[in-house]
């Protein structure tokens, strides 16, 4: 064979070169809207997800405005992971990131809980008697979770007897991997709850449900265990082609369903969780509550979700909606406060019917961004937020199905014919495993 | 995506492998690039006998990069659900198999360079 050889031209080196030239030129060229100026004094309250990547893109659109962002809490955690740590997938420490790290130069970074919000007088004040005046202000301090809600339970059992409770952070969501490894390994009767408020990432009690079968259908084996899912709601997700896949799913998984179950006491010595059921009664078909016991090995606890304090004590919540929950009033399309203009609310406090999610927070950003642009430089804003969430449903270590969707249930997919919405895929868990923390800390940035 | 720009891609992969090693990999591929182009315009020739070696190493770059990119998602080929899951499946392995034949050839020819006299006719 010393006689075969392939001769090349200079003249396509030459060619292919400058194509890696080109390449390299047109990252630096990503265009910029001028900067505007302005004296605007502007307060954030809330460093998370919502709060940090709309500080991120303020300070790249107006010079000279004055930003305030207020945040009690040092860590960044990077919430979406937390599924993944509370099924031993990831450390916690995966999900945790300093504030401060993402927070640009150029403003003025207070480390305290805002403590009262005055929208007439248009002034914050902290917990340590500080008082701030704003033109415009950003209601994004995320919610809290009422342990207190469900008698017997305490965020310190998390990990002990068999309990499980995922929201609670890092390390209360490794603390649950503890409590659900022992379950996938012995098997015996795993029960996954949900509240019938308003939470954050209406899929996760899902991801949990799922991720927990599957990893104990490798370790205890199929017949050592039973897994029971009861939530207040009559189906299984606010979608209802996604509720109708989900039941399709739990069906062919063997998880067993308990609709319209609240879970409102536990007895973590007996091992035995109360249900208030309702259920219509046979004759008059008015609501009957009644109370149901159900025994359990494992036990996922995800407790009542609601506005902060703060934002409850301050008028600025829902008088017709949500009132036991106190989330903003405001234009579910713009954000924007419906009784004061120059307030907005993003992520989870915002009293909008869907969207608990960063996804949400992803495509809220730059709507209330632009609307609070617009406001500074005397025009309207024109940017709608439809309703978009998104929400990686894993279905196993290893699939998961990549679901949008929008205010009217629609799904909206983002690579439509390629990625399909309801299909178990494993594309969709490389998305949720590898590229959507990246996708979520460029949006922190104010890239994505 | 909502703006899915290049900018955005890039501050996505910055973010998958953190800043430091993800240019020192673009760093690298780009100089095994430059390596190869090299070798390649400096003999004005491609060998087939480097380049016989170069192919036989093809199907374990295609192997190491699918088990490398199963590896660190923990997931395996029972994850494999639709369509799209081999294109990308059979994606990784091109990727692996090529980067290895590029690789493999460039380093055969700065290793140890075929005298002129057996090379090309």
């Amino acid at each position: 064979m010393t006689g075969s050889s392939m001769s090349f031209s200079r003249r396509m080196f030459l060619a292919l070169a400058a194509g890696g030239g080109l390449t390299a030129t047109l990252s630096g060229t990503a265009a910029k809207a001028s900067r505007i100026k302005t004296a605007a004094r502007i307060v954030i309250i809330g460093a998370g997800a919502a709060g940090t990547a709309l500080v991120n893109r303020l300070v790249d659109r107006l010079e000279g405005a004055r930003i305030t962002v207020l945040d009690a809490r040092r860590e960044h955690l990077y919430q979406p992971g937390l599924s993944l740590v509370a099924a031993g997938l990831k450390p916690a420490s995966y999900t945790v990131s300093q504030t401060t790290d993402w927070l640009p130069g150029g403003i003025n970074y207070i480390n305290e809980v805002a403590a009262g919000i005055d929208p007439v007088a248009r002034t914050v004040s902290t917990a340590s008697g500080k008082t701030i005046g704003y033109d415009f202000l950003v209601l994004a301090p995320g919610l809290v979770l009422d342990h207190d809600a469900i008698e017997g339970f305490s965020p310190d059992l998390v990990g002990t007897n068999g309990i499980g409770a995922l929201y609670g952070g890092p390390d209360y969501a490794a603390r649950t991997w503890e409590a659900a490894r022992k379950f996938t390994q012995e098997g015996g009767v795993a029960l996954m709850t949900r509240p019938s408020t308003e939470m954050k990432c209406a899929g996760a009690p899902l991801k949990h449900t799922f991720l927990v079968e599957d990893i104990a259908s490798r370790t205890a084996g199929t017949g050592k265990y039973e897994i029971h899912y009861a939530a207040p709601q009559a189906s299984l997700f606010g979608v209802p082609i996604v509720a109708e896949k989900v039941r399709m799913l739990f069906s062919e998984r063997g998880i067993a369903t308990h609709m319209r179950h609240e879970l409102v006491s536990i007895d973590p010595g007996r091992k035995l969780a109360r249900f208030a059921q309702t259920r219509p009664d046979a004759n008059t078909s008015a609501e009957v509550t009644s109370m149901v016991e159900l025994p359990y090995d494992y036990l996922h606890v995800i407790p009542p979700q609601r506005a902060p304090e703060v934002i409850r004590q301050s008028g600025l919540s829902w008088s017709d909606k949500w009132t036991d929950q106190g989330w903003v009033e405001c234009d579910p399309s713009t954000m924007r406060h419906l009784r004061y203009p120059e307030i907005f609310a993003l992520g989870d406090v915002a009293g909008v019917p869907k969207g608990k999610t960063a996804a949400s927070v992803k495509w809220q950003v730059p709507v209330v961004e632009d609307h609070l642009i617009a406001a500074i430089d005397g025009r309207e804003g024109t940017a709608i937020y439809n309703g978009y969430t998104s929400c990686p449903l894993i279905t196993r270590v290893g699939r998961a199905m990549l679901i949008e969707f929008d205010y009217q249930n629609n799904l909206v997919p983002s690579f439509p014919g390629v990625i399909a919405p309801l299909e178990e895929l494993w594309i969709s868990w490389l998305m949720k495993e590898v590229a959507l923390k990246a996708t979520y800390n460029a949006m922190l940035r104010g890239k994505a | 995506m909502q703006e899915l720009t290049l900018e955005t891609m890039l501050a996505v992969f910055e973010e998958i492998f953190g800043r430091g090693l993800f240019w020192t990999m673009v760093l690298a591929a780009t100089g095994i690039t430059a390596a190869y182009i090299y070798v390649l315009i400096r003999d004005r020739s491609m060998s087939m006998r480097k380049f016989l070696l170069a192919q036989l190493s093809m199907p374990l770059g295609a192997i190491a990069a699918v088990l490398f990119v199963q590896s660190v998602t923990d997931s395996g080929f029972r994850d494999v659900g639709g369509p799209i899951d081999l294109i990308v499946l059979l994606g990784v392995a091109v990727v692996g198999a090529v980067g290895i034949a590029v690789l493999v050839y460039t380093l055969q020819s700065l290793i140890r360079r075929t005298p002129q006299s057996t090379a090309g006719s």
